[in-house]
């Protein structure tokens, strides 16, 4: 197991940051977590980062402990925070140098990874740049080199991709994707989810410091999305439709859309019983000739969490 | 070897400093005080006295006054160079970067303070052809010059150490620059009014003492005072019989320049001690 955190509580006063938070990952797993602001996202990783210390629980990275261990815990991860700064006057493989020097890399060393590491982030040719010219997006690939540069076994991107244009977040996916064909377990928090959820192997959904779901992208969809929102294109009367509908005790939110002879509703029942609906309306003479799901994508699941924290 | 010694900070620090155009025109604001001092005062001494001629003795005036010009500026330039140290860090979102790395605290506080100390360093030895001025008028042995460097030396060194620390405990570099400066006002200038409090009421102590008038002066606490001001310091380093003079009026015969290394190892030791406890306060261990 490369992260292994156990019962992880944050508290600030009488206020709880992180809420008794466990979760194990494999290696090579390319984890998503997924949560409002302030949901206890970067918490996470500032504790997994050895930047703040847990008032309860313990979490491991490759066996070490960041509470007992934190010095072999930096020898293991890659950090890249929500926001950072660079030192404008040093020119990017100066930049990089300093921290292989950080990390305890040899000047031999250095020399030989940081080409690479420029190469793999698409940076070769800003080598003797000062970090000041270079753009946002450039900078974030910067960091993102400079967070491997001591070839580390975990991740931890805490929204790698905020505030970048378009081009440059497809470029930083682009590196992701590489760097989990690398094998790297990379722990990554993003607000554009439908590319977290392209890129995730696991999903976590963390409201309110607590941890409300953890799987795949598939069963996250299924643990949070609650009722289904079906759509049926009726032939005829809709407004007999309607009716049918509204007296069926697990159909709620009902939704008519005249121009398109459709009916949107929310509908709590299994599948069973989607098809015992289907009957009954043959059988009440209701022309129903599709009866769709909705789908959901992980969006509107976060969407779905994020709405009670916005209303607090 | 040599990677056991090698500090990246210390190294990164010196790059950006000597990079930085206000390193060189601090440095050329300093050297073109320290010259329009030298040149007024042989100017005084030669051109508007009408002797055109330079005595020892008024050369061992202008080393002693150079001197303390000199002091003053370290005192003055010392603080603006560490007091933002961390806090620096801290407000251009480069600390947590930095703490994730398997540099040691201790590592990243003695580099930051190291290459404060270089700089000023670095300061004080381009000034030394202003001295080789007095030297070649004669009037100076250059053990007291070597004795001045060494007290600037540990003089810088603390107050360079005090604010390193301030920067560290304090989230705001103006705040951190307020109170170093204000800790530098106290030892310069608070401690000679407070030696001067103390003399006082010991004197008054000594005149309703009734008809014990030859009683044997001993003030420990005016005499710390004194000790722990780098302008007594310096001036009984200038002037020895003046060291003589204090013992005389506190009582206490210990010399001046020994309670002085004292108390300023000390205080840079417990100021680096705080400085990188306090580097990755938000965690319980900290290495």
């Amino acid at each position: 197991m490369m992260v292994d955190i156990q019962g992880l509580t944050k508290k600030y006063g009488s206020f709880t940051a992180l809420d008794n938070l466990t979760l194990s990952l494999d290696e090579g797993v390319v984890f998503g977590f997924v949560g409002a602001n302030g949901a206890g996202k970067s918490t996470t990783f500032s504790i997994l980062s050895t930047l703040l210390s847990p008032t309860a629980g313990d979490a491991f990275i490759n066996g070490k402990s960041v509470v007992r261990e934190p010095k072999e815990v930096r020898k293991q991860i890659g950090y890249m925070p929500d926001f950072f700064g660079v030192y404008d006057q040093l020119k990017a493989d100066e930049y990089l140098d300093f921290y292989g020097a950080s990390y305890g890399l040899s000047a031999a060393e250095r020399q030989v990874l940081i080409p690479q590491l420029l190469e793999l982030v698409n940076l070769t040719h800003k080598r003797y740049e000062y970090v000041d010219l270079l753009s946002r997006g450039m900078k974030q690939r910067l960091c993102l080199a400079r967070s491997l540069i001591h070839d580390p076994k975990v991740l931890i991107l805490d929204e790698p991709a905020s505030g970048l244009d378009p081009r440059a977040r497809v470029e930083m996916r682009d590196i992701l994707k590489h760097l989990k064909s690398m094998g790297k377990t990379i722990l990554i928090s993003s607000h554009i989810l439908p590319e977290l959820a392209e890129m995730c192997d696991e999903i976590g959904v963390i409201d309110n410091g607590k941890l409300i779901a953890h799987g795949n992208v598939a069963q996250i969809q299924d643990q949070l999305q609650g009722d289904k929102r079906l759509v049926a294109k009726v032939m005829d009367d809709i407004d007999k439709a309607r009716a049918f509908f509204e007296e069926d005790p697990l159909v709620s939110s009902i939704e008519v859309i005249y121009g398109k002879n459709e009916i949107a509703f929310n509908y709590r029942g299994k599948t069973n019983d989607q098809v015992n609906l289907l009957r009954k309306a043959m059988l009440a003479e209701i022309s129903i000739y599709a009866l769709t799901e909705e789908e959901k994508d992980l969006e509107d699941v976060f969407m779905a969490i994020t709405k009670g924290a916005d209303e607090v | 070897m040599m990677g056991r010694f090698s500090n990246p900070v210390l190294t990164k620090e010196l790059k950006l400093r000597f990079r930085a155009f206000k390193s060189f025109s601090g440095l050329m604001f300093y050297l073109a005080v320290l010259c329009i001092f030298v040149t007024g005062f042989l100017l005084i001494y030669t051109q508007f006295s009408g002797t055109a001629f330079f005595r020892p003795s008024d050369s061992f005036t202008m080393f002693a006054v150079l001197s303390v010009i000199q002091m003053g500026l370290v005192m003055f330039i010392t603080p603006g160079l560490t007091a933002g140290a961390i806090s620096t860090e801290r407000e251009k979102q480069t600390l947590n970067i930095l703490l994730t790395t398997t540099q040691s605290s201790t590592q990243i506080i003695v580099g930051k303070l190291l290459s404060s100390v270089a700089f000023l360093v670095l300061m004080l030895v381009a000034g030394l052809p202003l001295y080789s001025l007095v030297f070649l008028f004669g009037g100076v042995a250059p053990s007291q010059l070597i004795t001045i460097f060494l007290f600037y030396l540990v003089t810088l060194i603390a107050i360079g150490s005090i604010g390193i620390m301030f920067s560290t405990i304090t989230k705001r570099t103006i705040v951190s620059m307020i109170t170093t400066y204000g800790a530098m006002i106290f030892l310069a200038g608070i401690t000679g009014f407070l030696f001067f409090v103390g003399m006082s009421m010991e004197q008054m102590f000594i005149n309703t003492g009734g008809p014990q008038q030859n009683v044997t002066p001993f003030s420990p606490i005016s005499h710390f005072w004194a000790t722990i001001n780098p302008g007594v310091l310096m001036v009984t380093i200038l002037y020895p019989e003046m060291a003589t003079s204090l013992e005389s009026v506190t009582g206490i015969s210990m010399p001046v320049w020994i309670g002085y290394l004292i108390f300023y190892v000390l205080l840079t030791a417990f100021c680096l001690f705080i400085a990188i406890r306090k580097l990755r306060a938000n965690m319980k261990t900290n290495r």
